[in-house]
């Protein structure tokens, strides 16, 4: 048994226990994707679009053929899959549903939109084929921006949707919020524009897939976050029945949200193995993840607030715009973004007014799904930025102004209609200001020598979207519960599965850990299953936090079966009470009589006929779990101390401290893991990475070169304090913890850069913050 | 066209016929079957790729094997032995170092490299180090961290060895 490095009140529940995935990964002997190796594989790569918006007249594979080491190549015509299409059930004028073909069938709306798949019998040969692919096309006029989108006359992406919009709702709208505004004593306003980014895991997206005539199935290997909905999508596409297909899932090296949608290149691939009956195996290029995989995060806001004389936020108006690119995605749609947005943005405040019209563009661009957060780290920049420059306006300290509006009785039911559990609101506020000023950074902040400043983002988090809560946004397919199913065998040795989808968030341990206190055992004697649509019920995946407040509360119940199997039986042997019956020390203890699990596991298979009457044999429970209501809220506070360069602009974080709360941390290690990778992650939205375009829709960041990851240089390390307000509704008192670094920090880094700008009179509410917008705005005080 | 090439990997040698254009972390990966070190990028930034290359750590992506014959080349999966993870290793697991692991070989060989030739880095020094290579999950700060555990333990150990064969 590994020895725990520290444990809490004797439970595996709160310990940082090693982690189980960490021998595997550290000796090199993980299996991701590319690892795999199936006998007479063939390699598949796609001929890319070079327009970003053109009818497809001709697509030419001739030359492809007479490549030597080409085996197939394949047009939308010659696969004829069904396309890919998500849905919401939302009138005409709110949802204008679209279709994503395979491959594209006779238009191409982006710059690496899958034109034709080439197989060949090694990656080199399949780059060769795609060389000598000749497509013809006729360019049309590209929607390079959402103002462009918009603009009276645009050219249509999809011809269905006018005005290149796909999703357009005005909700809330609370009676007589343009007096609320007509009245006020200050108003203020947000104009924001945010980057387009990339989820960017490090492994790039892959999938294997080969027919078996034993099975009678298409066995896919791939690396997502959904397996399940992989299934339905390629089941559909390819006119197979879903227990034709098989879609398990290998290690994964990151997904943050851009596995957690179908690829067309998956399904492609996988089609053609079909065809061919020989495995195929693709491997996306970083050139074209950085082109043609789901990209996030484009928006516009434009946001007013008014508060009253001392302080109070009377009302929110808000427009949002989110430019989605080509194509919605499945099974979100490319309403996974300003929904988000509309529905969540009131977040930690008390508004009583507020009304919100969000709307998804669609642009020749590569199309977006949900990225780590999903709006979350614009709206509560937004919202953020309204606090500071009201907090000027008013002549009032932005921490202060906060602590006036801040959510502190719960349950709170807010304007947006969602009521929030309770949180530490306005303990991680205090907490946090108080650390940063023991630290001494507000005295430094007065420094007449140096550029500096401080910034705070204050901000809750839904995690653990049961089906109601995924319903309310009128998904077509509503995601939410999971099923776990749990077994002992022989020997006594705990296996569960889970409809979670682990990729870097450490399940294998943390599940364990859940098990583990149920029934009594080491985490190590119970062995996760995940990733595999054959030996697990139809789950939902990994995404939007949802693994340990939905799974782990599954995986917990299944468990909770089985120990009361396990008392029943041993209290039959021991001729005791059931009732009287604890699980204890890897067994069940009646009275003064202990009974190992191994024993009962050996009645329960090899001596069926001593079980009690009316049990059958075997040991196996299953279990499903959904979030009732709204949700649980996660909540945090990040502050950051950033110094700027007159001479170069260049912005430097010289601190970061984040108060968190997620309730009960089952691996108090891993929640900071969390934390600290998606702070980097916010960091890298806020002044780095961007997706851009030019004028006729050519990415211009194709490479490492040009996209600018953050390095450990740039990164700063992170102090982290815990709150823990346990959560009263799912099984372990715990909420997500996924997604609140990458939430809170551009917020706490924009506010941060602002505040060392507060002498110049500019302010910059656009990221990724640009080194010139800096330069420029000291060099008017120089 | 088809080249023979001899390569030396954690100590075996290894007889390849293979294209001239075949990059040593395709033949370390699909060749030899040794699937630890990852690829990334395929154009020399992210690290993930990373091996030793006579002991200095080497972008395998950007060298063609048919260049490093008569080199010694050194992969993650040189680093345990018997099963047991190397103290570095270990170091990762204790400061929760790694998340998903795909950047983790490339850390560990640019690590293990360095800390061969640098024996008493500063935090600042590992974490310049440690900015060479690209990591999505961790923020880097425990990588950081396990290195400089890592050295310290090293430094301690060989110490303690110099203070026993002193007395
Ligand atoms: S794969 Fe070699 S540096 Fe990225
Ligand atoms: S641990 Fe996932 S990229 Fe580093």
């Amino acid at each position: 048994m590994v020895e725990p490095r520290f444990r809490r009140d004797g439970a595996w529940v709160g310990a940082s226990v090693p982690r189980r995935e960490d021998p595997r990964l550290l000796a090199g002997r993980g299996r991701f994707v590319d690892d795999i190796a199936l006998p007479g594989m063939l390699h598949a790569q796609f001929v890319r679009s070079t327009e970003a918006h053109a009818e497809l007249l001709a697509v030419d594979l001739d030359e492809v053929h007479a490549v030597p080491g080409v085996v197939a190549a394949y047009t939308a015509a010659d696969l004829d899959l069904a396309d890919i299409t998500a849905l919401l059930d939302r009138p005409a004028h709110e949802f204008v549903p679209t279709a994503m073909p395979v491959l594209a069938r006779d238009k191409v709306r982006y710059v690496g939109e899958p034109v034709a798949v080439v197989v060949a019998k090694d990656p080199y040969a399949a780059e060769d084929g795609v060389e000598a692919a000749v497509v013809e096309y006729a360019p049309l006029e590209p929607v390079v921006s959402d103002l462009g989108a918009l603009a009276e006359g645009a050219p249509l992406v999809h011809a269905e949707a006018p005005r290149n919009t796909l999703v357009d709702v005005s909700l809330f709208a609370t009676e007589g919020i343009d007096d609320v505004f007509a009245e006020a004593h200050t108003v203020v306003e947000v104009r924001t524009k945010t980057g387009r980014q990339n989820a960017l895991p490090l492994e790039t997206r892959g999938v294997v897939a080969d027919w078996d005539d034993r099975d009678e199935q298409l066995r896919v290997q791939t690396c997502s976050q959904v397996p399940h909905q992989v299934r339905t999508v390629l089941a559909r596409c390819v006119g197979l029945d879903e227990k034709q297909v098989r879609v398990t899932v290998p290690d994964m090296g990151g997904g943050f949200g851009q596995k957690c949608v179908v690829g067309r290149e998956e399904i492609a691939a996988a089609a053609a193995a079909l065809r061919l009956r020989r495995p195929v195996k693709w491997i996306e290029d970083r050139r074209d993840a950085l082109t043609a995989a789901f990209l996030a995060r484009e928006q516009r806001y434009v946001v007013r607030a008014a508060f009253s004389a001392d302080g109070e936020i009377l009302g929110l108006d808000a427009d949002v715009v989110c430019d989605m690119g080509a194509y919605s995605c499945y099974p979100f749609t490319a309403g996974i973004e300003p929904l988000m947005a509309s529905a969540e943005m009131p977040g930690v405040y008390r508004v009583p007014a507020y009304r919100v019209r969000g709307r998804a563009v669609t642009t020749n661009k590569a199309p977006t799904a949900p990225y780590r957060g999903v709006s979350r780290p614009q709206y509560v920049m937004v919202v953020e930025r309204v606090f500071e420059k009201a907090a000027r306006a008013l002549g009032i300290d932005a921490v202060e102004l906060r602590r006036r509006n801040l959510i502190t009785v719960f349950p709170y039911t807010g304007v947006n209609d969602i009521t929030y559990d309770p949180g530490s609101y306005l303990e991680s506020l205090d907490l946090c200001e108080k650390t940063l000023r023991e630290e001494g950074w507000f005295s430094r902040r007065s420094d007449e020598n140096r550029v500096i400043g401080i910034g705070f983002a204050c901000f809750s988090e839904r995690t653990g979207y049961g089906s109601g809560a995924f319903a309310q946004r009128k998904m077509q397919v509503v995601p939410g519960f999971d099923i776990s199913e749990i077994r002992m065998d022989l020997n006594g040795t705990v296996s569960v599965t889970t409809g979670t989808l682990s990729h870097g968030q450490s399940h294998e341990t943390t599940m364990a850990q859940i098990v583990a206190d149920r029934l009594g055992v080491p985490y190590d004697r119970v062995k996760i299953v995940q990733g595999d649509t054959d030996r697990i019920t139809y789950g939902w995946g990994s995404f939007a936090s949802r693994s340990i407040t939905i799974g782990g509360s599954a995986v917990a119940a299944a468990s909770v079966k089985l120990g009361d199997q396990l008392k029943e039986i041993a209290a039959h042997l021991l001729s005791g009470d059931p009732e009287a019956a604890v699980l204890e020390d890897g067994g069940v203890r009646v009275g003064s009589s202990w009974l190992p699990f191994a024993e009962i596991a050996d009645v329960a298979y090899l001596k069926a006929h001593l079980l009690p009457k009316g049990v059958g044999p075997g040991l196996a429970a299953t279990a499903s779990f959904d979030v009732g209501g709204d949700g649980t809220f996660s909540n945090a506070t990040h502050g950051c101390v950033v110094e700027l360069d007159p001479g170069t602009g260049g912005v430097e974080i010289l601190r970061y401290v984040c108060v968190e709360d997620c309730g009960v941390a089952i691996h108090p290690q891993v929640v900071e893991g969390q934390a600290r990778g998606g702070i980097a992650q916010g960091i890298a939205g806020a002044l780095f990475e961007e997706v851009r375009y030019d004028e006729a829709g050519q990415p211009l960041a194709p490479s490492f070169m040009e996209y600018k990851v953050p390095t450990a240089m740039e990164i700063p390390d992170v102090r982290i304090e815990h709150l823990e307000t346990p959560c009263a509704f799912t099984e372990n008192g715990a909420k997500g913890a996924g997604e609140g670094g990458t939430i809170g920090a551009p917020a706490a880094v924009l506010n941060a850069v602002n505040d060392a700008l507060r002498h110049t009179g500019v302010e910059l509410d656009d990221t990724p913050v640009r080194r010139e917008a800096v330069f420029r705005a000291l060099e008017v005080t120089r | 066209m088809i080249q023979l090439v001899e390569l030396s990997v954690n100590g075996e040698r290894h007889d390849l016929a293979i294209e001239p254009r075949r990059t040593l972390v395709d033949v370390l990966r699909h060749d030899l079957g040794l699937t630890g070190t990852h690829v990334g990028c395929e154009h020399g930034i992210c690290g993930a790729c990373t091996v030793l290359v006579d002991g200095a750590p080497a972008r395998a992506c950007l060298i063609f094997a048919a260049q490093v014959e008569g080199a010694e080349i050194r992969t993650v999966e040189s680093l345990s032995s018997d099963g047991e993870l190397n103290d570095l290793q270990r170091c990762f697991s204790e400061h929760h170092g790694l998340q998903c692991g795909f950047c983790t070989p490339g850390m560990l060989m640019l690590a293990e490299g360095y800390l061969a030739e640098e024996p008493e880095p500063t935090t600042e020094e590992i974490r310049e180090v440690v900015a060479s290579n690209l990591c999505r999950c961790t923020g880097y700060q425990t990588i950081v961290e396990a290195i400089d555990d890592c050295a310290a333990r090293r430094r301690a150990a060989l110490q303690d060895r110099l203070d026993r064969r002193a007395s």
